[in-house]
């Protein structure tokens, strides 16, 4: 076994990558339920990355097979079902992860120097997972497949002056049809995962070169002891490596409560119209996204028109997501953790968490006078916990942090 | 952990409410059905041969798989669900043809492999039952659930020979049938989904057991570096 490492390790650094990513990567260990979901995620994303491998094999990126084709898999490939079903479901638990992953780096302020990098490759992961999403969704080719592709790519041909042939240039047609099912495939099955799985990649490489922040924003690199290593930190395997596979675990019930009891959870996973197979001829009644992405819908709608252009719109709509990207700067608090940070910030957390739950909510709705107004309130509070972030994150009383992690 | 509360509060309010599309004002009744009742299930599929084949396709579907999922025999199969031209491996389509129903119902009918999917059982249920005596209309019938539906009420026969009770069960079983058939994995995920919880919570104790004993050494601060 020795032989055979030394072997191995005088070729390729195994022993080196594998001491300074587990055994010797000390994280503290005050880590508690938030510290879950940036495993799990992973746990997903292979998921997802396995059950499409097999999907591919079965589906057929054409406009006139592909519903059937995934009808075809649910009924007559073997497991063909519950393998679709991880799936779909899995887009949506990756989704749930990822929220609570950010919300994770919300709270306890893990976007603050010197993790910014960190932070904005994890937002670039966040877009290039919706654009992964939005186009899977696509390939079962039902209504809702069809019309929200339909709705989601209109708004480049709101831009001026290029927006219709930049319309024309990413459909490869005048409307959504066979040639945008077969790149929509080609992008969902290779690019985007290729795009993701790298990012990811360096998202983990920065992480480990800073390590990770902690519930108290505390850095335990400036305890050490006389060897070196910080006196709050523990190695990451086998600590964490354990503790993560009772999380996955737990999470993995949730995951087959769903696909096996609920796979369509009441057309929040699935949306009962998409049983539908894709008809350009009639528009259904009501197209709504699926819920990962009706916040942002939500604030496409909240704008009005402007000088005959559904652009600002769709400008804003870019913003709430590309804002993200400003927030280590925007935040001026000497604290990191919600812990200690001052009543201001946690008012305006709260505000901004409420903000985002109501516009998702809104997205699914049908546009009443009552939801336009609730979605233009929510919009403004939902900028306005950005654009006043270096004003209440300066104001008010934090506590003082303590010099060594708390707890566990 | 307030604001967790009020996430949890929200996201419930949000998955509590119903998303399907609604294209009537109709109540809809409970159909309150159960697809682990196989003999439900085998009356609702002679009752679709019957009264629906005749018209609506059910191109997702083969009969030897109902043939098999419901448990007949070969000479079950082709005595409640095979007519004379069909093969026990074929597709379950409509016998009528497409020239002939645009002729008289001015369209296709539609297939109904994935309706409940699509519908709801509960909206099945109610149309099926809610065909009301109406002149205006080409067939004398109209439905306050599809407004103006060109459908015949198809099962005027058997409202007319049983009691309402009966009756009910016959669209029940219908409504199941199709349940069935809008997703035929339904028949075993559930017992399945109720072994792999089982399995998961044995390994969610071993594991849980696992990492206890590895962080008594962080808990009570035994862990040196090497």
């Amino acid at each position: 076994m020795d032989n055979n490492k030394s072997w191995i390790d005088q070729r390729f650094p195994l022993t080196k990558v594998w001491n300074e990513h587990l055994a010797e990567y000390y994280t503290p260990r005050n880590f508690n339920f938030w510290y879950f979901f940036g495993s799990l995620a992973i746990l997903v994303l292979v998921i997802q990355l396995i059950t499409g491998i097999f999907l591919t094999m079965h589906y057929k990126p054409e406009a006139n097979l592909a519903f059937n084709s995934v009808e075809f898999i649910m009924r007559d490939v073997d497991w063909g079902w519950l393998i679709r079903y991880m799936h779909s479901t899995g887009a949506s638990a990756f989704f749930v992860v990822i929220y609570l992953h950010m919300y994770r780096a919300l709270i306890y302020g893990s976007y603050k120097a010197p993790r910014e990098l960190i932070w904005i490759i994890g937002m670039v992961i966040y877009i290039a997972l919706m654009a992964e999403a939005f186009m899977g969704y696509v390939l079962p080719w039902g209504q809702m497949s069809y019309w929200g592709a339909q709705v989601i790519i209109s708004l480049f041909g709101s831009v001026p002056i290029i927006g219709q042939d930049l319309l024309i240039w990413i459909l490869g047609d005048y409307t959504v049809g066979d040639a945008a099912l077969n790149r929509f495939f080609s992008l969902h099955v290779i690019a985007l995962p290729l795009i993701l799985v790298f990012l990811v990649f360096i998202h983990i490489v920065a992480l480990h070169t800073v390590g990770s922040n902690n519930p108290d924003g505390i850095n335990i690199k400036e305890n050490k002891d006389k060897n070196g290593i910080p006196k709050d930190g523990i190695p990451f395997h086998p600590y964490y490596t354990v503790k993560d596979v009772v999380g996955a675990v737990v999470f993995l019930m949730a995951f087959a409560s769903v696909i096996f009891f609920a796979p369509a959870l009441n057309g929040y996973f699935l949306e009962h119209a998409n049983f539908v197979e894709a008809n350009p001829l009639k528009t259904p009644e009501h197209i709504a996204p699926l819920w990962y992405l009706t916040p942002y819908y939500s604030v496409l709608r909240a704008i009005p028109p402007m000088f005959g252009s559904q652009f600002p719109g769709v400008l804003a709509m870019f913003a709430a997501l590309l804002i993200f990207l400003a927030l280590p700067w925007l935040d001026r608090s000497k604290v990191k953790s919600i812990r200690y940070r001052s009543l201001p910030y946690k008012i305006a957390l709260g505000i901004f968490v409420v903000s985002f739950v109501w516009l998702g909510y809104l997205g699914m709705q049908p546009v009443t006078p009552m939801n336009a107004i609730l979605a233009r309130v929510f919009t403004a509070t939902y900028f306005g916990f950005f654009i006043l972030m270096p004003w209440f994150t300066s104001i008010g009383q934090t506590k003082p942090v303590p010099e060594r992690v708390t707890g566990a | 952990m307030k604001i967790m509360k009020l996430v949890i509060v929200y996201i419930a309010f949000i998955f509590g409410s119903n998303v399907f599309a609604a294209s009537s004002n109709v109540e809809l009744e409970s159909a309150n059905t159960d697809i682990s009742d196989i003999d439900s299930l085998k009356r609702g599929a002679k009752h679709f041969m019957n009264y629906c084949s005749g018209c609506h396709s059910l191109e997702l579907m083969r009969y030897n798989r109902v043939g098999q999922d419901l448990g007949l025999t070969k000479e079950e199969i082709e005595e409640s669900l095979l007519y004379a031209s069909s093969k026990p491996g074929d597709l379950m389509k409509s016998a009528i043809s497409e020239s002939a129903s645009t002729k008289w119902f001015g369209g296709t009918p539609p297939d109904l492999s994935l309706t409940s999917r699509s519908r709801g059982l509960d909206w099945i249920y109610t149309y099926l039952k809610s065909f009301y005596p109406d002149s205006t209309r080409t067939f004398g019938v109209n439905n306050p659930v599809l407004v103006n539906a060109s459908m015949p009420d198809v099962l005027w026969s058997l409202k007319a020979s049983k009691s309402t009770q009966e009756f009910e069960q016959d669209v029940r079983d219908i409504t199941n049938f199709l349940d069935y058939v809008g997703e035929p994995a339904k028949l075993v995920r559930v017992d399945l989904g109720i072994k792999v919880m089982l399995f998961l919570a044995v390994l969610l104790v071993l594991s849980y057991l696992l990492k206890k004993e590895y962080w008594k050494d962080v808990k009570y601060g035994k862990w040196k570096a090497k």
